[in-house]
This record gives structure tokens, sequence and C-alpha cells, in this order.
């Protein structure tokens, strides 16, 4: 199939490209332009924005092990609809990621069933148990864009500064969910007042920031590129400003949910509002919502975590933690930070595309010829109330049901193939 | 009036609900000092007690008021562990409702239990405790103990001492006696005062002789041995020390201050056995009270609050 995307905002944060004009697809790749013939799809792209395919590196396709929550196929189907070309899943399945063999039953089970590209990260530790080290070489042999104990942090010190020295020989990422058990207890949300008022239990702030400081410190040493997941304190975001001024090769991402909700989203304990890291305070979501204008934090990804309902209706401590975010994240960081002026369209995109890209080290985030055609297109206007009803995705655990948002995804495409098309 | 389904919190009621309520467990009380404790009030109404935690007198205060009032009443036992494992709190409780309950009584070790409850069941929920949020029925006896022996709430200062971190009668109390005019102060450790505590409207103490300086309620929380392995404090020796009533301290307080304390006791700890023993003590009045104030809500909840 052939494209010609007509007179939408380009928008190509590779090369800083903001402008109007046309783009055309033609072989999967974005090509030069030619003359339209029968095969040729023309898509009036006017008042829209045409952008590279945007990239959620934290995404939980829950496949193998808990179908039950999300698949593979329909993880990708919530991706395509929420304007994702690619996503590079978790290691957190049944069985853990931490081995050449399951990183290929990912590969394949993508390529048979998937909607759109799925980047498999892989286990630090075997059985993400942080006693020993996976075969992160033959997993990165394979196909693993990353690696990370993600959800179950890799608590011994010693551990982690091993896993890093072998990871940077590998020309690899280290990803950390910053969390110190021992701080973090068996809390459930956010400690402050809104816990107390609440009798649950809070994950005070230091527990992320006590293993940001001591991940930044062995990423100094052992020079190996680290990536920290969705950041959700102010404290946290001082210390990747801090160490990104002396050099150090950390990157950040932050997730919708935590540049929009407060701890006061957890309401009359709503667990879908049941998130590791908690939903914070004000000032935390504000440090968030800085830190991403000020571009300390690198990456918007959506910690996509799908829970079946019944694992949700139970008890506030009994939940498990997590939740969808997949459909609604374009339309979060546009109504949240672009109609808001915090980031430009292109600094949105570039968080959303090009930035993931550069730091798994995987193709995408450009508009250049020759380039694979993975396009998104997002018409800023349009709006919609998010209904968890309507989600392609297998589960509906968002805090979100309910909210106005505007500036949406309305085209997919992968590799010139239109993958959603609203 | 009272207008809602069930009672979950007392953080949002009103004062002028929490003074119905407290107006309504009067006339109960006459009832239980009868010859003959027994009002037809209730009769055909059904009352559950579903209890996932021990409790002696919460659970038998909640029985012997639907009984006085001819309610029928049955008690059903979990255990966290049974809810972790088996049915789901949201299956018990439509499956209790298919049996005819009118009203659920839960006692539950985790917050917000009862919310997921009521939202799952037409039946009235009454929170009889859940976790580290609140006790409500408690701090309306408690209210109610207290606006008996003081002729109101408003202007008294109520300092409640201890583990209120951990303490669901200290939360609902704090409410309850901050939305009727009193002034609260919460005293304990900084391990176990919980974060934010100050913006509930409580004055916070570290030092129980500052904090019972002119009191008029005394309110004494149980210290749990197990706090101790947790590493929250040293030990019930210095905790003794530091934060137990005795008769040096009393005598800070004001001259006809009032020593509650929601019971069980650890002598000798939080509270010496000469003060519990004293005739400063409203203890065992508070677990009369308890009785008449939750003989008033299965009235309210069970639809007599609608007919009156």
């Amino acid at each position: 199939m052939k494209l010609i995307i007509s007179q939408g905002r380009i928008l190509d944060p590779a090369v800083g490209r903001d402008e109007i004009a046309d783009l055309y697809v033609a072989d999967g790749v974005i090509s030069a332009p030619f003359a339209p013939d029968r095969e040729t799809r023309l898509i009036d792209a006017a008042g829209r924005l045409v952008t590279p395919g945007l990239i959620d590196m934290h995404t939980h396709l829950r496949e193998p092990g808990f179908e039950y929550k999300e698949t593979i196929a329909s993880g990708t189907a919530a991706a395509a609809r929420g304007g994702f070309t690619a996503v590079a899943c978790m290691p957190n399945t049944r069985p853990v990621t931490d081995n050449r063999v399951t990183v290929e039953y990912i590969n394949q089970q993508a390529a048979a069933t998937g909607l759109v590209k799925v980047y498999p990260i892989g286990a630090i530790t075997r059985g993400s148990l942080g006693k020993e080290l996976a075969e992160m070489a033959d997993m990165r042999a394979a196909g693993a864009v990353a690696f990370s104990d993600d959800g179950r942090p890799v608590a011994d010190a010693g551990l982690m500064r091993r896993a890093m020295q072998y990871c940077g020989m590998l020309a690899g990422v280290l990803i950390s969910h910053c969390e110190e058990q021992s701080l973090a207890g068996d809390g459930v949300m956010h400690e402050g007042a809104y816990a107390t008022v609440l009798g649950l239990k809070g994950i005070p702030a230091s527990a992320e920031e006590v293993m940001v400081a001591r991940d930044i410190i062995l990423a100094a040493e052992t020079k190996c590129p680290l990536h920290l997941a969705h950041l959700s304190t102010a404290g946290s975001v001082a210390l990747v400003r801090e160490a990104k001024k002396r050099g150090v090769p950390v990157t950040a991402e932050a997730t919708p949910h935590h540049f929009t909700l407060t701890d006061r989203a957890v309401g009359d304990y709503d667990t879908n509002a049941k998130v590791n890291p908690p939903l914070r305070g004000e000032a935390d979501v504000q440090a968030i919502r800085d830190g991403l204008a000020e571009g300390v934090i690198d990456v918007i990804a959506t910690d996509h975590a799908p829970h079946s309902f019944d694992e949700k209706n139970v008890e506030f401590d009994l939940a498990p933690f997590g939740l969808v975010g997949l459909e609604t994240a374009v339309g979060l960081v546009w109504t949240e930070l672009v109609h808001t002026g915090l980031l430009t369209p292109l600094q949105a995109v570039q968080k959303l595309s090009a930035n993931p890209a550069r730091i798994l080290g995987v193709a995408g985030g450009a508009l250049t010829v020759g380039a694979s055609a993975d396009i998104t297109i997002i018409d800023p206007l349009l709006e919609e109330t998010v209904d968890p009803a309507a989600f392609a995705g297998q589960s509906g655990n968002t805090p979100f049901a309910g909210r106005r948002l505007q500036g949406l995804p309305i085209l997919t495409v992968v590799a010139g193939e239109i993958k959603y098309e609203r | 009036m009272y207008k809602y389904k069930d009672l979950l919190e007392i953080r949002t009621l009103s004062a002028e609900e929490i003074g119905f309520l407290l107006d309504t467990a009067g006339p109960m009380k006459e009832i239980i000092k009868r010859q003959i404790k027994k009002v037809p009030t209730l009769r055909g109404k059904t009352v559950v007690t579903l209890f996932y935690e021990n409790s002696t007198r919460t659970r038998g205060s909640f029985e012997l008021a639907a009984k006085y009032m001819s309610a029928d009443a049955i008690n059903i036992s979990g255990s966290s562990s049974s809810v972790a494992k088996g049915e789901s709190l949201y299956d018990t409780g439509r499956t209790l409702q298919s049996l005819g309950a009118d009203v659920i009584v839960l006692r539950h070790p985790m917050a917000g239990a009862p919310e997921l409850l009521a939202r799952s069941v037409q039946a009235a929920v009454i929170n009889a405790g859940d976790g580290a949020h609140e006790h409500p029925t408690q701090a309306l006896l408690d209210m109610f103990t207290v606006r008996e022996k003081k002729g109101g709430l408003a202007g008294l200062r109520v300092a409640i001492v201890g583990d209120v971190l951990h303490s669901r009668v200290a939360r609902s109390n704090i409410w309850g006696f901050t939305k009727m005019g009193a002034e609260v102060r919460v005293c304990g450790p900084a391990t176990l005062l919980p974060a934010g505590v100050e913006e509930t409207g409580a004055l916070v103490f570290h030092q129980l002789d500052q904090a019972l300086a002119g009191a008029d309620v005394i309110m004494m929380l149980r210290i749990q041995k197990e706090r101790q392995q947790q590493g929250l404090f040293p030990g019930l020796r210095e905790y003794a020390r530091l934060y137990g009533l005795n008769e040096r301290r009393l005598a800070l307080a004001a001259g006809d201050a009032l020593v509650m304390h929601p019971g069980p006791m650890n002598r000798g700890v939080e509270i010496t056995a000469a003060i519990a023993d004293s005739n400063r003590a409203v203890i065992e009045e508070q677990v009369t009270n308890g009785v008449a104030v939750r003989m008033a809500l299965l009235y309210l909840l069970s639809g007599g609050g609608a007919q009156a």
C-alpha cells in the first residue's frame, strides 16, 4: 500500500522539523514524493499532527503467563489505538523473561499476533529474584533491547553494580525501578496526609529517592547507561538534574498518571489508582512537570499494567499495583502538557518517540526518507471522554474513566500498514 | 436526620449529623437500663456481624444491641487469611444479602473494606473498625460518654495519647471531636504518629506533660507489643515512662478530666491500674454507652430513621 498524507503539520524531532507538508509512504518506508496511482491512499491531514510512530518504552504485555490480564495481541491492539507503533515490554511475565527462550517466544508471538512492534526487555537477575545475574548477553543476542527487574528492584547494591558493569559491556541500558524495600515496606499509597486519612500504609518519597541516588552513583562509576523508570517525586527529579549536569549517563521517564494525578485520586479506596510508584503529592506532580519541561525527564512512558476486574475489585491492600495507560497517554500528554503550554508539540513527540528510540537503541523516532514508515497522526483538537469499555486492551483498570481529554491519535501506521484508524 | 445508607466513617459527617446520632442514642440507653431490656422495634430485621478480626466488646455490643431491639442477629467469623485465599469480600457480601441481611456490621483488618462492601450490596453497612482507617461507632460512644459527663463537647480539650499511627479509634475521634468544636491533641512518639496528622486539625505533641496540660478528656490508646518488633519504639519500659498515664501526669489535666480507653487495656503500660480503677475513668461506661449508640444506628439504618 502507498500513502500520501497531505497537508499535515509534520513534527520530526530527529531533525527538529515542524512544518506543514505532505508525507509519502511506499514499500513500508517513508519515500520521496511520487504521483498517486490506483493503489495510493490519500489521507487528508490538514489540521492534524503527523509524527514519527510513538514508542512506549515501559509496557507490561503479560504474555507469557498472565494472558487473562493482557496478551501480546490485545496489548499491541491497545498500543495501536493509543497511537504507539512500538512498545518495549517488561520481563515480569511467567516465566520471567530472564532467558533467550522466553525472549524468542515473545518475538514469535509478536510476529504472529502483534499489531505493533514489540521490543522485549530482559530481566537483570534470574527470576528477577535479585540473587544471580541473568544471561543478559544471550538475551541481547536474541533481541532484548534493555534489562530491568521492574517491580522487583535489585536490592543488593553490589549485585546492581556488577549488573551495570556487565550490561555496559553489552552496550545495553539498564532500566531501574527505584524502590528501597526497607523504606517502602508494605505501603500501598503515597505516605502523606491523605494516606493518614484513609488509614492506608504509606510509601515515603525517600523509598524511591534513596535508590535513585544509589543507581546514579553506580552509573557514574561503571559508565553503564542507566534509565530510571517512572520518576514520581520532586527529590528524584532533583537528583537526576544534578547527575545530568555532572555528565552521568542517566536518562529518565515519567508516566502520564504521575504528571496528572495526586494521591487524592485514590479517593474512596479506588484500586485503579493503586500504582507503584504511588501517585504523589501536589509538589511532586509539579516537579515532574517541571522536569519534563526542562528536559531533565527525557521520556514519557505509560507503565501500562493491565489487571483483571476481579483482581482490582477487592480490598485496597489486596489489589495489585498498576493501571493501564496505552490508550490514554496521548490524550493526557496533550491535555495536561501541550495545551497547557508546558511542552511544544515537537517536544512532546520527542519524548514519545525519538528519545525512547535513542535510549533503547532501536530504529524509529524519525520521518526521514528511507526510515520505516512508522507514523502516528494526532488530532490535537479532538475530544473524548475516557471509557474503559471502548479500550482495545483487555483490561480497563484506569483511574481516568470519565475524564475529558483533548488531543487524540486518529491513525497509526506501522511499516507502512494502517493498524488503527479512528 | 441521617440520610445515608451506611455508616463508614466520621470524617464525612457533619456536626449536625453527629449530634443527631448522639441524640438518638439517648433514649436507647434508657432501654438498656430497664428490667426487661427488649423492645420490638426491629422485629423481622436481620443483622449480620461479619468479623474478620477478633473482638469481644464491639461484636458483643452490636449483637446485644440487635437483640435488645428484637432483630435477628447472626455472627460470621472470617479471618484475613480466608479473605486472601478464599471467597472475596464482594462475594461474601452478595451472599449475605441474598440470605436476607438488612444490616451488615463489618470488622476488617484492611482499611476501606467497608467502603467496598457498601458499594457491593444494597444492605446497610456499619463499619465496626477497618484497619487503621476508622471505628466510627467507637467515636460516637466516646462522644456520647463525654457529652453525658460534660454536658457538651464544644470547647473541650481532648488529648489522644499513644499509637495514633495504627489507631482507627484515634482517627474517628479526631474527626468527631474536632467537628463538634473540641480541641484535639494527639501525643505519641514520632514513629507512632502518622504522616501529616496535623492536617486533620489535631495539635501534635511528643511530650505527654504538655499534651495533658489543662486537658478535659484523656484518651489512652492501647500499645501493642508487636510494634516493638517492627522497630517502631524501643520497648514497653521506655514507652511507659514517656507515654504512660500516672497520678502525677493526671494532675496536670483539668481537675475533672475524664480518663478513657477504648480497651483492651495494658494495665501498667499506657495506664496505671490505680487510674484505670479510679472514679476518673469512665471506661466501663464507655462499654454500656456503646450498646446504646449501636442500637441507635441499627434503628436508623434498618429503616427506623425513614419512618421517624
